[in-house]
C-alpha cells in the first residue's frame, strides 16, 4: 500500500463501512471489525513513512491549495488517528452485544442506526484529523456534530433527546462563529489553506483576522465544552449509551481542539497576545477546579465521569500560555506543546476505558450509583484493574502517559517562572485523585454482599486494552514523543506572538 | 459607487429597497409573536434573501436558496408547527415563551440586544475594513477547461472541491439516519410522515397529478444545464424532492417504509457512487481526481446519482417521523 | 453605493438580529428559525465579500461554498425538528428545563 492510498483508506473506509451498513444493518458489527483493520493497516504504513520521509501532502483530486483541499499527515495527525482507531475499535467491539442483533428477525430502530452513525462519526474525526482546508474542516464538525448528536439521543428517553437537544444549540452556534471566522479569512487572504494563510498574514496583525480567529476560537471552545460553554457536556455525556458517552468524551472534543490548534500555531501564529494567551488559560484552569469540584460531589458513577471531562478538557487550553509566550521567556516551550499532546493522548484512551467500564458496571450492578458497586472489584476484576490503570492515567501517576503529560507541563510551567498554573496543574492532580478514590475505594470493598450479573471476558477486556495503552503511552513514551515532533510547528517552539 | 446615471441610481434604490424588506421580513420572522407567523415571514424572507443573490450575481446561490433556503426550510418548520399543535403556540401552557414578543421585559434582554447589535456593527466594519483580495477566480478560470464543466460553481463543487460536496451528501444521510432513529420502537418500519386524508378530487390531489411531470422534466433539465448554466445536482435534485413531496401529500403515492430495503439504496446511492469514483481514481493516479479527457462524462454520472440521493434524503427528511401530533396523547407515550 | 455593500451590510445585521432571536426564545423551534436566519445573514455577508469587486464577476469559490452551507443547514434544522418533536412527545415541553439538570433524576440513565 502506497502512502497515498494509506491516507486515502483512513478517510474513505469507515464511511464506505457506513454507507453498507444503511443497506445491511446485520453486516454493521463486521463491517466495523474491518474498518478497523483497514485503518490499523493504513496506520502501519503511513507512521514508518511520515518518520523517514516527514509529514506527507495528499492534494485532493490533483489540484493544488488554494484551488483544492489538502490532506496532510503529521506527527500530531497521526498520533490522533492512533488514539482515535484504538478507542473506536474497543467502543465498536462493547458495542456489539447492545446493538449487534444477535438471532432476532426483525430489526430495530437502535440496531439500525448506531452502526452507521459511529462509522460516519470516525470517519468525520479522521477527515478533521487530517484536512487542511478551513472549510473543509468546517463540513467535518458538521459530519461530527450531527453523528454525535444523534448518538447521544438513540435511547429515545427523555433525558437523551432534552441532552441531544441542548447540545446540537451549542454546537450550531459554534459551527456558524467558526464559518463567519472562516468566511472573513477567505475574504481578507483568497484562500482557506492553513499553509497559505500561514505565508499569507505573517508579520501584519490585522485587526479583520484577529476577529475572524476570535469568532472561530469562540465557536470551537463550545464544541470542545471549555468552560463557560460547558453546560451542555454532562447531560450528553453521561446520558448517552456507554459505547457512545465513550466516543463523545473521548473523541468529539479532541477534534474542534485539533482544529484549535492548527488554527492558532499553524495558520495564524501571530496573531496572539499575551492578555489573549492568559485568558485561554484562565478559562482551562477555571473548568479544571469547576469540573474537578463537580465530580466530586457526584453520587453517580457517569456523571463523576462526565464532569471530570469537563476538568481534563480544562488542561488542553493551558497550551496557550504554557506554549504560546513569547521564546526568550520560555525555552520549554516545545515540551509544553508535546506534554498537552501527550494529555489529550491519555484522556482519550482513560477516558474511553472509564465510561466503557462504568457501562459495563451498570449493567452488573443494576444502577449507576456509585454506593451500588460495592465488591464489584471480586466479580469483575478485569472491568476494576481497567478503571484502576485509567485513574492512575487521570491522575497523572508515573508511569501512565498522563504523568509523560504532566511531566512535560509543569517542567515548561517552572522553566518559565509560570507558578500559577503549576499550581493549578498540582491541585487538578489532587481533586483527580480525590474524586477518582472514591468509586475505587467502594469497587475494591470487601464488605459487599450484592449478587450482580456476570459479563462477558470480551466486553471485559476491551476497557482493559485501552487503560493499558495509556499506561504504555508513559512507559514508551520517546516513541509517540519523536512521531509528534515531526512537522510539529515551528511557533510550538518560537511562541506566538 | 454613485456615478450619476440614472440606471445605477434606480438600481441602489431597488438594492436598498430589497434589503430593507430582508431586515423586514427577518425582523418579523425573528420577534413575531405567533408561531406559525415567523415561519411564514422566515419563509417570505427566504424569498427576498433568493433575490437579493440574484443582485449579487450569484444566480446558483439564489436557485439554491429559494429551493432550500426557504421552500424546504418552510415546508419542514410549517410541518412541526402543524404537529406541535396549538398546545405549544405561543400562549397556554408555555409561560416561558411569553417572553418572545416585541416587549422588552428585563434587563437580560436589553442587554442581549445591545450585543447583538455590537456583533452587527463588528461586523459591518470587518466588512467594509476588508482588504481587496482576487479571489480564487483566476484560478478556477485557468483550470476551467481541464474541469469538464463550463459553469465555475458546478467545477468547483464537483471537480475542485469535490470532496467538500462528497461529505455535504454525507451530512445529509447522517441527518436522515439521526431523525429516523427517533422513531418510537413501535413505529419501525411504518411509513414516515403525517397520514394523509386528501381527498381524490381536491385541488392538492389535482395539483399532485398535473405538476409531477413538469416537475420531473425540470429537475433533470436543472442538472443538466448545470454543467454550463447555473443549475446542478443540489438544485435539481431540491426539485425532484419537491414533486415527490408533493405527490406523497396529495396522497398520490404512499412514502416508502423506513425499512424498504429499496429506498436505502436509493439514499446511499449517490455517496457511494461519488465515492467509488474517487476511490478509482486513488489506485489511478490521484484520490477523487477526474481525468480531463473523462471528466465531462464521470460529472454527469455523479450528478445523476447525487441527484437522486439528494431528491430522496431532502424529501424525505422534510417528511419527518410518522404519526400524528407530536404531544403526549396519553399515559402509554410516556417515556 | 454598490450592492455588495449593501447586502454585506444587511447580512451584518442579519446575523445580530438572528442571534438576538437565538438567545432570548426559549421555545426550540423558535431557535432553530433564528439560527437559519443567523446562517443566512453569514452567508450574504461572505457572498457579498465575493462580490465586491465591481470589475469582475463573483467570485465562484464563495458561491460553491454556500451552497454547500445551506445544504448542511437544512440537515441540522431537520435533524433539530426531528429532536423537537420527539422531546415534545415524550415530554410534552418545547424548552429546555434552564438548569441543565436531567428531567427525570428518579431514573438511572442507561
Amino acid at each position: 500500500m502506497s502512502v497515498s492510498l494509506a491516507i486515502v483508506a483512513l478517510v474513505t473506509a469507515p464511511l464506505v463501512a457506513a454507507l453498507i451498513a444503511v443497506i445491511l444493518p446485520r453486516w454493521g458489527p463486521w463491517l466495523s471489525l474491518l474498518v478497523v483493520a483497514g485503518n490499523a493497516a493504513a496506520l502501519v504504513v503511513l507512521i514508518p513513512a511520515i518518520v523517514s520521509q516527514g509529514a506527507l501532502t495528499l492534494p485532493i483530486g490533483g489540484w493544488q491549495a488554494p484551488l483544492g483541499i489538502t490532506l496532510r499527515a503529521d506527527g500530531m495527525a497521526l498520533a490522533f488517528l492512533t488514539m482515535a482507531a484504538l478507542v473506536m475499535a474497543a467502543v465498536l467491539v462493547s458495542a456489539r452485544p447492545e446493538f449487534g442483533g444477535g438471532g432476532e428477525v426483525t430489526e430495530t430502530r437502535r440496531q439500525w442506526a448506531f452502526w452507521p452513525l459511529a462509522l460516519l462519526l470516525w470517519s468525520a474525526l479522521n477527515v478533521v484529523f487530517l484536512s487542511r482546508d478551513l472549510f473543509n474542516l468546517y463540513v467535518a464538525l458538521e459530519l461530527l456534530t450531527v453523528s454525535a448528536v444523534a448518538l447521544v439521543a438513540i435511547d429515545g428517553k427523555a433525558d437523551g433527546l432534552g441532552a441531544a437537544l441542548r447540545y446540537l444549540m451549542f454546537a450550531l452556534l459554534g459551527s456558524l462563529a467558526y464559518l463567519l471566522g472562516a468566511a472573513l479569512l477567505y475574504a481578507q487572504h483568497g484562500t482557506l489553506d492553513i499553509a497559505l494563510l500561514a505565508d499569507q498574514a505573517i508579520g501584519g496583525r490585522a485587526a479583520v483576522d484577529m476577529m475572524a480567529v476570535g469568532l472561530m476560537t469562540a465557536g470551537l471552545a463550545a464544541k470542545t465544552a471549555l468552560f463557560p460553554f460547558h453546560a451542555w457536556l454532562q447531560p450528553a455525556h453521561s446520558g448517552a449509551p456507554a459505547p457512545a458517552s465513550a466516543m463523545l468524551s473521548a473523541l468529539v472534543p479532541k477534534a474542534s481542539f485539533a482544529i484549535l490548534i492548527r488554527i492558532w500555531f499553524e495558520a495564524l501564529p501571530g496573531l496572539a497576545t499575551p492578555p489573549l494567551l492568559v485568558t485561554l488559560g484562565a478559562m482551562g484552569a477555571i473548568a479544571i477546579v469547576y469540573g474537578s469540584v463537580l465530580a466530586l460531589r457526584q453520587t453517580r458513577l457517569k456523571l463523576m465521569i462526565a464532569y471530570s471531562t469537563v476538568a481534563q478538557i480544562g488542561y488542553l487550553f493551558l497550551i496557550f500560555p504554557l506554549a504560546g509566550g513569547d521564546s526568550y521567556m520560555q525555552p520549554w516551550a516545545a515540551g509544553a506543546w508535546t506534554g498537552v499532546m501527550f494529555h489529550a493522548l491519555s484522556h482519550g484512551l482513560a477516558k474511553a476505558s472509564m465510561f466503557l467500564c462504568a457501562g459495563l458496571w451498570i449493567v452488573a450492578a443494576g444502577s449507576d450509583r456509585i454506593e451500588a458497586m460495592r465488591g464489584l472489584a471480586s466479580a469483575t476484576p478485569m472491568i476494576a484493574s481497567a478503571f484502576a490503570l485509567a485513574a492512575v492515567t487521570l491522575v497523572g501517576l508515573p508511569p501512565s502517559g498522563g504523568f509523560t503529560a504532566k511531566y512535560l507541563m509543569l517542567t515548561s510551567a517552572f522553566v518559565s517562572g509560570q507558578y500559577v498554573w503549576a499550581a493549578v496543574l498540582l491541585i487538578g492532580g489532587l481533586l483527580s485523585a480525590a474524586y477518582l478514590y472514591r468509586p475505587l475505594a467502594v469497587a475494591f470493598a470487601r464488605d459487599g454482599d450484592a449478587v450482580f450479573k456476570p459479563v462477558p471476558r470480551l466486553a471485559q477486556a476491551m476497557p482493559l486494552m485501552l487503560a493499558l495503552a495509556a499506561i504504555l503511552l508513559g512507559l514508551a513514551s520517546q516513541g509517540p514523543f519523536a512521531l509528534m515532533q515531526i512537522g510539529r510547528p515551528s511557533s510550538a517552539e518560537a511562541g506566538l506572538q | 459607487m454613485i456615478d450619476g446615471t440614472a440606471s445605477d441610481i434606480a438600481a441602489t434604490g431597488f438594492d436598498l429597497v430589497l434589503a430593507a424588506m430582508i431586515l423586514g421580513a427577518g425582523l418579523f420572522a425573528v420577534t413575531v409573536r405567533d408561531l406559525f407567523g415567523a415561519v411564514v415571514f422566515f419563509i417570505v424572507y427566504g424569498v427576498f434573501v433568493a433575490l437579493a443573490w440574484l443582485r449579487l450575481g450569484a444566480l446558483d446561490v439564489a436557485l439554491t436558496e429559494a429551493a432550500l433556503g426557504a421552500g424546504l426550510t418552510g415546508v419542514l418548520l410549517i410541518g412541526a408547527v402543524a404537529r406541535l399543535g396549538r398546545r405549544t403556540g405561543t400562549q397556554g401552557t408555555d409561560a416561558l415563551s411569553r417572553r418572545s414578543a416585541f416587549s422588552v421585559r428585563s434587563v437580560s434582554q436589553i442587554a442581549t440586544m445591545l450585543v447583538s447589535a455590537a456583533v452587527s456593527v463588528a461586523l459591518g466594519w470587518a466588512f467594509l475594513s476588508l482588504s481587496d483580495s482576487d479571489g480564487l477566480r483566476a484560478g478556477v478560470a485557468a483550470n476551467l477547461d481541464a474541469s469538464g464543466v463550463s459553469n465555475p460553481v458546478t467545477a468547483v463543487l464537483i471537480n475542485f472541491r469535490g470532496w467538500d460536496t462528497l461529505l455535504e451528501s454525507i451530512v445529509l444521510l447522517a441527518a436522515l439516519i439521526g431523525l429516523w432513529s427517533l422513531w418510537r420502537d413501535d413505529d419501525w418500519g411504518r411509513r414516515p410522515g403525517l397520514r394523509q386524508h386528501a381527498r381524490a378530487d381536491g385541488v392538492l390531489a389535482m395539483f399532485g397529478r398535473l405538476l409531477p411531470p413538469f416537475g420531473l422534466l425540470f429537475g433533470v433539465y436543472m442538472v443538466w444545464v448545470g454543467s454550463s448554466l447555473p443549475g446542478g445536482a443540489f438544485q435539481g435534485g431540491t426539485v425532484l424532492a419537491a414533486v415527490w413531496l408533493l405527490m406523497m401529500m396529495a396522497g398520490l403515492m404512499p412514502p416508502p417504509m423506513v425499512t424498504s430495503a429499496r429506498i436505502r439504496a436509493v439514499l446511499i446511492a449517490g455517496p457511494l457512487v461519488f465515492l467509488s469514483v474517487g476511490i478509482i481514481g486513488a489506485f489511478a493516479g490521484g484520490f477523487l481526481g477526474l481525468p480531463p479527457a473523462y471528466a465531462k462524462p464521470l460529472i454527469l454520472m455523479i450528478e445523476a446519482a447525487l441527484t437522486l440521493s439528494i431528491a430522496a434524503t431532502l424529501a424525505l427528511l422534510v417528511l419527518g417521523p410518522p404519526g400524528g401530533p407530536a404531544m403526549p396523547s396519553g399515559p402509554g407515550d410516556a417515556p | 453605493m454598490a450592492s455588495s455593500s449593501i447586502f454585506g451590510l444587511c447580512g451584518a445585521l442579519l446575523i445580530g438580529m438572528g442571534l438576538y432571536g437565538f438567545i432570548t426564545h426559549p421555545h426550540l423551534l423558535r431557535r432553530l428559525l433564528a439560527f437559519n436566519v443567523i446562517g443566512s445573514g453569514i452567508f450574504l455577508l461572505f457572498g457579498a465579500t465575493a462580490a465586491r469587486l465591481p470589475s469582475a464577476a463573483t467570485d465562484p469559490v464563495p458561491q460553491a461554498l454556500i451552497i454547500t452551507g445551506i445544504v448542511v443547514a437544512l440537515a441540522a434544522t431537520a435533524l433539530g425538528v426531528g429532536l423537537v418533536l420527539a422531546y415534545a412527545r415524550v415530554t410534552g415541553r418545547t424548552t429546555l428545563p434552564e438548569d441543565g439538570a436531567p428531567t427525570d433524576p428518579g431514573k438511572p440513565p442507561r
